[in-house]
């Protein structure tokens, strides 16, 4: 038993930290976000690309690092501090995932290496409305290999060349550019899109059910995604206690008052929890354990409750300053709207958690 | 990270089991007169063995174990009905600070019958006057020759009815700042003069007490660390018992869901009802976040890392859990949500228990708000509280 990175992995994620601190400054995340036009940072994605960190858990014979989804964690927890604004997540976690684990071998010997090496941008497009995606709600679908229809929202939609969506059938694999519409979102450093289908090509992607397809997909990035989030909770910890021992009221700094105190603690708690859920969760993936959904679960629904908590309560302790747009609270606060909903909302993972419970219980 | 155990684990996890099989069989078979009885046997049953306080060096009569080692033990050992509470305050407080601070002799007459549950321990250090607030305590020890002379009273000891011997925190010098005038000692409770009553609990039971001392004479042999340098001894004992304290005691998710599945509700069982699947799954994150912190703080041990003030996170959690989890069983079984005798309320009345005993987790080891002042101060470094106290002789504080 070993609840922790091993010395490699801390090694590792050392020098990710080390590679986005000086790639990606908070200048970069604001470019993108003060700019309506752009919609990633072109050379943060090279540079990424560059380290390898896209096909990190990519096998070798598939031109990636080979390494294990411990060490993906690890990058994931470093470009959720950074809030990178580069399609990661889309590309690694949820279409490089999907075809790890649902392509054929022509298909995985076709886009792999193309991920890996950054020149694919991927996108995972489920949505077609408000509410969880369930049976009765999905309208997209395929007839021979044609697909028609519309998903909305679609993150990184409007820039992928490899789209993974769900019709009613099943999951398909279609090439993009495909026609978009780009979004009003509450996080614009990381870009979504309306995405139409009209009778483009498309391929089948393994043989599964389309939504448990996509639920094995989404336990999947559900960890990763846990990871960004804890380095996001972690990084909206550190601003606080950084601000609030900076500013000073009534004759001392804040931090030396109870509320703020209790506040920051409540932060670390909550964060202390996530964490030890992801790393219950990244375990959990790597090993390829059948505890992975009620992992995945878990580990989401506590770091979408502690990435909220923390980036709510920074703006909070950073007072009036902390809700202008030249204060960088408010990127936390948005990403973490971004990251909590993009596999579906907490309430929804909170009810898979239970059903996998009572599944447990029954066995 | 591998949650799995190594081939040695994995074999140490099958010796224990294999023990544990066919000694609590005979355990059970042996008949206790009482709880009491079937703790001690218990314990020294796992004494002998070398599972009682595995981490202890075998010199010590421990297990000279690994860390990770004492948490396979626990988990094998929790699925039998053998938890008893005596111990663990002595174990897991006292006795260790005897082990830091103790003389060869002393420790070679207390720590192994304190192992073997023969005898028992209580830690003295709450007073009226001092609670969270340990340095404020008013008990007097005044030198007398080669003794101690102790007069005050001390409050909430936890076992001190049952209990054979105590660490004691008293002043020892009034003249100088709170934290500087302590000096801490262990004595027997049997000594002439001190006094124990039990107090009642709000929640029926009767486990903490006052403890009354009058002309305590206490040999100047039985002090622990060095004249008015107690709090440095009492700062190892309120560490450890961060590490000791934990658990929330059985009303945990498992639980609820058991009774959910069985409850009616508007439509169908409670299960089935939305707002209380929300509500099951964020104790559930909470419960495993707990489980996989404590074995994040295992690992830091088992690499020789010390632990921080980071423990004290599973107290503020798993106490509020236990109340919370408590009240909404107890208002899910309605109008019979009131009724805690055990013979008739779910699961023998559990969650009516958790309600009434959550207030005093939430306080006993400190409290909610004293341990988020630990978190702050000492994990994240943020400044400490204004003490108007500090460099005044403690003889002019206010009361
Ligand atoms: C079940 C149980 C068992 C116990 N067993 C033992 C035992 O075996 N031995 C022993 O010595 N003691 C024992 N105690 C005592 C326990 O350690 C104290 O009750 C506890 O530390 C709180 O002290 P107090 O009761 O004096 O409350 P107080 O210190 O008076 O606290 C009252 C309230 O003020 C708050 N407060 C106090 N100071 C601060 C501050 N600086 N900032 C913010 N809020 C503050 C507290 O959080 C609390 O809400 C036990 C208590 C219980 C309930």
């Amino acid at each position: 038993m070993n609840f922790d990175y091993s010395d490699d992995q801390k090694m590792l994620k050392d020098e990710a930290r080390k590679f986005l601190d000086a790639k990606c400054p908070v200048t970069v995340v604001r470019g993108v976000l003060d700019d309506d036009t752009r919609h990633y940072d072109e050379a943060l994605w090279r540079g990424v690309a560059e380290q390898g960190w896209l096909g990190a858990a990519i096998p070798e014979q598939y031109g990636g690092l080979g390494l294990g989804h411990v060490e993906l964690c690890a990058l994931a927890e470093e470009l959720g501090r950074a809030v990178a604004p580069i399609p990661f997540a889309s590309t690694v976690y949820f279409v490089a995932e999907a075809l790890m684990l649902l392509g054929s071998e022509a298909q995985k010997a076709k886009w792999l290496p193309k991920i890996a090496s950054g020149e694919v941008i991927g996108a995972f497009a489920t949505s077609e409305g408000p509410g969880p995606v369930t049976s009765t709600s999905i309208r997209t679908s395929v007839v021979g290999n044609r697909i028609t229809g519309t998903k909305i929202p679609v993150t990184d939609g409007n820039i992928a060349n490899l789209l993974v969506v769900l019709a009613k059938d099943g999951l398909y694999l279609v090439e993009g550019p495909v026609e978009s519409e780009v979004l009003t979102t509450l996080d614009p450093t990381r870009s979504a899109a309306r995405v139409t289908f009209a009778d483009n090509d498309c391929e089948r992607l393994g043989d599964e059910d389309g939504l448990s397809a996509m639920s094995q997909v989404f336990d999947r990035a559900a960890v990763l995604l846990a990871f960004e989030q804890l380095g996001g909770a972690d990084r909206a910890l550190e601003m606080a206690k950084a601000y609030a021992l900076d500013r000073q009221a009534f004759g001392r700094p804040i931090a030396g008052y109870q509320a703020i105190k209790h506040k920051l603690a409540d932060i670390y708690v909550k964060n202390e929890i996530a964490r030890s859920n992801a790393y219950y969760g990244a375990w959990a993936l790597n090993a390829g354990a059948a505890e992975l959904p009620l992992a995945a679960a878990t580990a989401r629904v506590a770091a979408s409750e502690a990435y909220w908590f923390a980036s709510k309560e920074n703006i909070q302790t950073h007072g009036g300053i902390g809700f202008t747009w030249e204060a960088d609270p408010q990127l936390h606060y948005r990403r973490s709207r971004q990251l909590s909903l993009v596999a579906g909302a907490p309430s929804t993972w909170r009810e898979r958690l239970v059903t996998q419970l009572e599944q447990r219980n029954a066995a | 990270m591998d949650f799995n155990d190594t081939p040695e684990e994995a074999a140490y996890r099958t010796r224990a089991r294999d023990w544990l099989e066919s000694n609590v069989a005979e355990h059970k078979a042996q008949g206790h007169a009482d709880d009491m009885a079937a703790a001690r046997a218990w314990q020294a049953r796992k004494a002998a063995a070398g599972y009682a306080q595995i981490t202890w060096p075998k010199e010590w009569g421990g297990g000279g174990g690994t860390p990770i080692q004492s948490v396979i033990f626990g988990q094998e050992e929790a699925k039998h009905p053998v938890q008893y509470g005596y111990f663990t305050i002595g174990l897991g407080m006292c006795v260790p600070t005897v082990m830091a601070f103790a003389d060869q002799a002393t420790k070679e007459r207390f720590v192994g019958p304190a192992l073997r549950g023969e005898e028992i321990w209580s830690q003295l250090f709450s007073e009226p006057a001092g609670g969270s607030d340990v340095a404020a305590i008013r008990t007097r020890a005044v030198r007398d020759g080669d003794d101690w002379v102790v007069n005050g009273q001390k409050v909430w000891t936890s076992g001190a009815h049952y209990s054979d011997y105590g660490i004691l925190l008293v002043r020892t010098n009034p003249d100088v700042p709170k934290h500087k005038g302590l000096t801490m000692f262990w004595l027997d409770l049997r000594s002439p003069g001190v006094e124990i009553r039990p107090i009642h609990q709000m929640s029926g039971g009767s486990n903490f007490n006052e403890v009354y001392f009058t002309d305590v004479r206490i040999p100047d042999a039985q002090r622990l660390g060095e004249v008015d340098a107690g709090w440095k001894v009492a700062l190892v004992t309120l560490m450890n018992e961060r590490l000791a304290v934990g658990g929330g005691g059985g009303a945990g998710p498992k639980e609820i869901l058991k009774l959910a599945r069985e409850i009616d509700a508007a439509e169908g069982t409670l299960l089935q009802e939305p707002a209380f699947r929300q509500k099951l799954a964020d104790w559930w994150v909470q419960s495993e976040g707990l489980r996989n912190t404590r074995m994040r703080t295992i690992t830091a041990l088992s690499r020789g890392q010390t632990p921080g003030p980071e423990s004290s996170i599973g107290k503020i959690i798993a106490a509020n859990q236990l109340q919370d989890i408590g009240n909404s069983a107890v208002e899910a079984e309605d109008q019979f949500g009131i009724i805690a005798d055990p013979a008739l309320a779910p699961l023998k009345g559990l969650f009516q228990s958790a309600v009434m005993n959550a207030p005093g987790l939430r306080i006993a080891g400190g409290t909610d708000e004293i341990l988020k002042n630990i978190i702050a101060e000492r994990v994240l470094g943020l400044p400490g509280e204004i003490r108007t106290d500090k460099d005044a002789a403690f003889k002019d504080l206010k009361a």
